[in-house]
This record gives structure tokens, C-alpha cells and sequence, in this order.
């Protein structure tokens, strides 16, 4: 899971001295310093166990694993291309969707809601978030492929014409791609949004007043003083949502179709990386299949260092750029 | 000295994290020799409805308590096969490679009930059932027969108007014993899947996209015009499916229903060697009444068994599974053993050696 960029502060390192025979500060520190160890020990106790599993896996199967598509439980063959497109193809999906969405919801709620309204609205995106991913995977089932199978489908493929792409085209059976993508939107979005909308809040009032003070309107106020200002702190949102949306596993499993193979339509079944090891690994008795399991496990974890890797930095880009 | 202070709070956290472990480990088998719970196992989903009534049966007459995890065949295989439970349940026989991994020695495969897989489908304005033989299935999983109105189809149902409508095939994502019985069926009946498909809890499939467990597979059936999906039999009748009706090797079309599934166990067990290891398919089995996709369901316990008085409430447990248990089959879809059989399975039962020395 992305975590949240802290908003930049003036660092003082300096400690301050305390009387060193309180007793109490002094289990304090000890308390805390035990829960700051604990943690980072945790990861890197999973990481060990996670690459240690897959280690044979690598060991004998080499790169076939990320490159190979042919993922063959009886002949011993694990290639789990098709599952790693999925898991960044859907990803990807579920943030064009969800993004303006989210960073809409987020400046209407700072910039333009009546107060009694910003509570109700805020609640509710939010909420979304508390929703169990079972759920969504039933309501996904049950409403959303009906829909996207009926209407959403023929009407991008056949009134917008959009079948002519690559992306669009092939039949519609509503487990897809792209169900799965919007599943993920609609995940990804309370943390995106509740992110985006702190930190618009945060923008200081004498920034607002001065670019109205300049004679902008309030959408020029907003584009040109309120979101640069916030820029950094709605990328951490955004990378946020990404990490809930490629860990995903109940509720993608439920609407992708599972089927290995990489298509360029989003109306095609696809299968993700978590829903490969939820599948498969309750009755997984086979070493090497095991083995597999836990290193399409190990590259879903690195993938998810990169993604957080990508994200501090971008967020050192953005928040540098503003500085200088 | 922070240098310090740090190490010795990190030792202390490993040596607290290896306790606690050393306590859970000790705890659970502690838990399995006190009152509370006799025995434990674990393993296949499929037949857990019907086990835990068993278990709640039999705790109340005898006082024996049995704790039951229904967290997957493979699941039960690999904790039987390390010891951590004193009994395992899969919907597939072990491999002769599995049984040479586990840690106690031999083990004996203690078939309970049959399950058996049904086809269904959804195809608007078709209420009569369907009949398919294991050709047809066969080329329809492999993506080869397209269309509902091909005429290989078409020949074995006339006079059903059946839609000109794309097939959109739909099996199990998950690694599952349904799918084993039903890939073992297609291996055993016809020659082409065998060679480009073959058996298993998850194999490579050519066509259709996969959902997840019977519910899964169900639902997206009963949600799409055209499909066709395998799910087990006592999940069919429970929510009133559409099923095919399937040639079986006599040449007869059979609906699946629990006599045709016990018939097939009793055509395939009357074939058995008197030595056999009960790791028998009884898929495509012969006799005119026998449902062809059907499988036993094992309870897998080991020969040797380490704890005298444990071995001995296991044997008596599965002594009465096969008496009074099969009993409970039928209200709840699963298929009992056939009477002759379940007897050869108890005689076996008495070669368990409860000396408890290896």
C-alpha cells in the first residue's frame, strides 16, 4: 500500500534534552521505539518468507515466469505474463477512471459545496471506502456486467464506433477488462478523493485571496493557485488509490473472467497476479506450482515497492518544483 | 549504548515472536488430546456440508468431538502430510509422488460418498434437457463447436429448436475438485482431450473464461444467454438448474440424480480387485443406469497410527460414517456408497495399526 506523502515541514532534528532519570519518558521511548522496529521487521520478515517460497520457482523457471504466457499447472509450465499485464492493464483503467472523478468530487467538496453539504457528500465518498471487496465483487456480478454487457458495450463498440480500435472491439460478455477496471475505479476512489480533498484544504486562504486579489476568476484561482499548491500531496492520493487497486483480489476475481491471455481489447476476459494466487493456491499440492504461486506473489510485491518508489519520487519532483 | 539498547530490544522481540510461535504450536496439539476437541481435520469443501453434519450427529452420541476445516483438497493433503491433523478429506486421490511426502507413513484413502458433476446451460425458449454425449462436451471445452445449432449438436437433440447462438463456455477458476472429476471424465471418454487438454484441479483451458467456485460458475451461467458451465450435483439440484442429460458408456442418456450416481459406484466397485488402495475414478463407469462424471470423495488417515487412543476414535468415527453416516447422504444431494462396497471399505478400516509404534 502507497502511504500518504506528509505534507513538507521544517525539519528540526535537534532532540531535546529531558531529564534523564523520568522514569516514565523513559518507557515511553522504549515502548515507542519497540512498535517503530517491529514494523519495518514485519515487512522485511514477509519479504524473506515470500522469496524464499519462490525461490525455486526462479531457480528453475528463470524469466519464463514474467515473460512466458503459457501457465500450465499439469505440464509444469508457469508463465504469468497474462496475470502481470492484467494487474497493470486493470490498474490502469481503474486510475483514468477513477482520477477526475475523485479529484472533481475533492474540489467541488473544498472549493464550491455549501458548508452543510461538504459533510454529507464527504461521508458518503468515503464510505466507499468501508465497503468490503466481496461486495463489490457480488455487485458486480449481479449489476454491473448485465450493464456493461447490455448497454455500456454495444454503445462504445457500435454507437461511438470505438470497435474499430483494438481496444474496444470483440464480443461482449461482461467479464472483462475493463469491468474490472471500473470495480477498481470505483475502490480506488474514496482514498484518492479523501487524500485530494485534505490537502486542498489545507492551501492556505491568502493563496486563494491572492490570485482573486490578481483579478482571476475562481476557475483560474483553482488551476493556477489552489491545485499547483496542492499538486504533490493529490499525486500521494492518487498513488494511494493505485496501491489499493493492484492489490485487489476478491472482487476482481469475481468480474475479470480469469482467463490467461493477453488481448488488447478491454471487452476481453484477463485474469491480475492476486487473483491468480487466490485461485490456485487453496489446492495447490505440487512444489513447483506452489512455488510459482509465491513468486508471482514476490513480483506483485516488487511491483508494489516500485509503484511506492515512483510515487516519493514524483511527489520530490512536484514538491521541489514548487519550492524553487 | 542507544547501539545497544536497540539490539537488546530487537532480541527481545525475536525471543517473544519465537515463544509465541513455540505456544501455538504446542497449543494445538495440546487442544487436540484435552476435552475440548478429539480430532482434527482437514481438507475438502466439497463435501463439507455433509461432514459437519456427521460431526455434530456424532458428538452428540458418543461425545466425541471432531474439528473440521474445509480449506481445500491440496490444503488437507499438505497439513495430513506434515502431521499437523490427525485426518485429511480430498475430492482427488493422492499422487503416488504426495504419498511418499508424507511424513507419517502409508496412507490408507477411506472413500465416504460420491459427488458428481452436471452440465448446465442457459439457452432461452429450450426446456426440455439436452442431450450431449462426451464427444460433443468435449469439442464444445476445447472451443471447437461453436455455435449452439451445430449439427453435431443439433443430430442428438431432434426436434428441439435450439438457437443459432454463440457458445460462451464458462469453468472454475479456482483449483477445484469439480474440475478434476470433470477433466478426468473428458480424459477417460475422449482421446483428443486427453492429448491436448488432460486432467487436474486446474488445467489449461483452450476456451471460456473462468469464475470462481460452483457459485461463480452458476451465476455467470444463469446470467448469460448461450453459456454452458460444469458445477456439482447436489449445487444444481439445490438451486434448480438446467441440466444435460449425458450418454454414458451403455449408450443411455442419464440425467444426474444420487441413484445414478451410486449405480455408477456400483458398476465401477464391482470391477475392483479385492486389494485395491480405494484410489479408484469411477468416471464413464459401465452399467445401463450409471451417471458417467461422478468421483468418490476420501477421507485419507494414515496406517500407523502414532496415538493409540486417538487411531481408535478415528476408526470408530469412520466406522460409523459408514454405517449411520451414509444415512445422511441423500436428504443433502450426496450420493451413499453402495451397501457391499462400504463394507469392503470397513473391513479395510481394521488394518489400521493402533499399536502406536511405526
Amino acid at each position: 500500500m502507497t502511504a500518504v506523502p506528509a505534507p513538507p515541514i521544517q525539519k528540526d532534528r535537534r532532540r531535546l534534552r529531558v531529564h534523564e532519570t523520568a522514569i516514565g519518558d523513559r518507557i515511553y521511548e522504549i515502548v515507542t521505539t519497540a512498535c517503530a522496529l517491529v514494523v519495518p521487521a514485519l515487512v522485511i520478515a514477509i519479504a524473506i518468507a515470500i522469496f524464499a517460497a519462490a525461490w525455486p520457482a526462479f531457480a528453475k523457471l528463470g524469466l519464463s515466469i514474467v515473460t512466458s504466457s503459457n501457465w500450465d499447472v499439469g505440464s509444469g509450465q508457469f508463465g504469468a505474463a497474462p496475470a502481470l499485464y492484467g494487474t497493470l492493464v486493470s490498474s490502469a483503467v481503474a486510475l483514468i477512471i477513477a482520477t477526475p472523478l475523485a479529484i472533481g468530487v475533492a474540489i467541488f467538496l473544498s472549493e464550491f459545496s455549501p458548508l452543510w453539504l461538504r459533510q454529507p457528500i464527504g461521508f458518503l465518498v468515503d464510505l466507499l471506502a468501508a465497503v468490503p471487496s466481496v461486495v463489490y465483487g457480488l455487485w458486480g456480478i449481479f449489476v454491473l456486467l448485465p450493464m456493461l454487457r447490455e448497454h455500456v458495450m454495444p454503445f462504445l463498440r457500435d454507437r461511438l464506433h470505438l470497435g474499430a480500435t483494438p481496444f474496444f472491439s470483440g464480443p461482449a460478455y461482461g467479464p472483462s477488462m475493463l469491468a474490472a477496471g471500473v470495480v477498481l475505479a470505483i475502490m480506488a476512489l474514496p482514498y484518492i478523493s479523501a487524500v485530494s480533498r485534505e490537502v486542498l484544504m489545507a492551501v492556505p486562504r491568502s493563496q486563494r485571496e491572492a490570485a482573486l486579489a490578481l483579478g482571476a476568476t475562481r476557475w483560474e484561482m483553482i488551476r493556477d493557485a489552489v491545485i499547483p499548491y496542492a499538486k504533490s500531496g493529490i499525486i500521494g492520493g492518487i498513488m494511494l488509490g493505485l496501491g489499493r487497486a493492484l492489490g485487489e483480489t476478491m472482487a476482481v476475481t469475481m468480474v475479470i473472467g480469469n482467463r490467461p491471455e493477453i488481448s488488447a481489447s478491454l471487452f476481453a476476459p484477463g485474469y491480475t497476479m492476486a487473483s491468480l494466487i487466490a485461485n490456485e493456491f487453496s489446492e495447490a499440492t505440487n512444489d513447483l506450482h506452489l512455488s510459482a504461486l509465491m513468486a508471482v506473489g514476490a513480483i506483485l510485491f516488487i511491483i508494489t515497492l516500485i509503484v511506492n518508489a515512483v510515487a516519493r519520487w514524483l511527489v520530490w519532483q512536484v514538491s521541489r518544483g514548487r519550492v524553487s | 549504548m542507544r547501539a545497544l539498547k536497540i539490539a537488546a530490544l530487537m532480541m527481545l522481540a525475536v525471543a517473544c515472536a519465537k515463544e509465541n510461535a513455540d505456544q501455538s504450536a504446542t497449543s494445538s496439539s495440546t487442544a487436540t488430546s484435552s476435552g475440548s476437541v478429539d480430532l482434527t481435520g482437514a481438507g475438502a469443501t466439497f463435501p463439507y456440508p455433509l461432514y459437519s453434519k456427521w460431526f455434530s450427529l456424532y458428538a452428540n452420541r458418543t461425545g466425541v468431538k471432531i474439528n473440521y476445516q474445509s480449506i481445500g483438497s491440496g490444503g488437507g493433503i499438505r497439513q495430513l502430510s506434515e502431521e499437523t491433523v490427525d485426518f485429511g478429506a480430498s475430492d482427488s486421490p493422492m499422487s503416488d509422488e504426495e504419498m511418499a511426502k508424507a511424513k507419517g507413513g502409508p496412507i490408507l484413502h477411506i472413500p465416504t460418498v460420491l459427488g458428481a458433476d452436471v452440465i448446465t446451460y442457459n439457452l432461452p425458449g429450450v426446456t426440455t434437457p439436452l442431450k450431449f454425449t462426451p464427444q460433443v462436451i468435449a469439442e464444445i471445452f476445447m472451443g471447437r463447436i461453436k455455435k449452439w445449432n451445430d449439427t453435431r449438436l443439433a443430430s442428438l437433440n431432434p426436434g428441439v429448436a435450439i438457437p443459432n447462438q454463440d457458445i460462451l463456455v464458462v469453468h472454475r477458476s479456482d483449483g477445484s475438485g469439480t474440475t478434476y472429476i470433470f477433466t478426468d471424465y473428458l480424459s477417460t471418454a475422449v482421446p483428443a482431450w486427453k492429448a491436448s487438454v488432460g486432467k487436474g484441479k486446474e488445467v489449461k483451458w483452450p476456451a471460456g473464461l473462468g469464475a470462481k467456485g460452483n457459485e461463480g460458475v452458476a451465476g455467470q451461467v444463469k446470467q448469460t444467454p448461450g453459456s454452458i458451465g460444469y458445477v456439482e450435483l447436489a449445487y444444481a439440484k439445490q438451486n434448480k438448474l438446467p441440466v444435460a442429460a449425458i450418454r454414458n458408456k451403455a449408450g443411455q442418456f442419464v440425467v444426474a440424480s444420487v441413484p445414478a450416481v451410486t449405480a455408477a459406484a456400483a458398476g465401477a466397485a464391482a470391477a475392483l480387485p479385492p486389494n485395491t488402495d480405494f484410489r479408484v475414478s469411477i468416471v464413464d463407469a459401465p452399467g445401463q443406469d450409471s451417471y458417467p462424471i461422478a468421483s468418490f470423495t476420501w477421507i485419507l488417515v494414515y496406517q500407523h497410527q502414532n496415538d493409540p487412543v486417538k487411531g481408535k476414535k478415528l476408526v470408530d468415527f469412520l466406522n460409523w460414517a459408514l454405517t449411520e453416516g451414509e444415512k445422511e447422504a441423500t436428504p443433502l444431494d450426496y450420493a451413499p456408497l453402495p451397501s457391499d462396497m462400504a463394507s469392503n471399505v470397513r473391513a479395510r478400516l481394521k488394518t489400521i495399526d493402533l499399536s502406536g509404534t511405526k
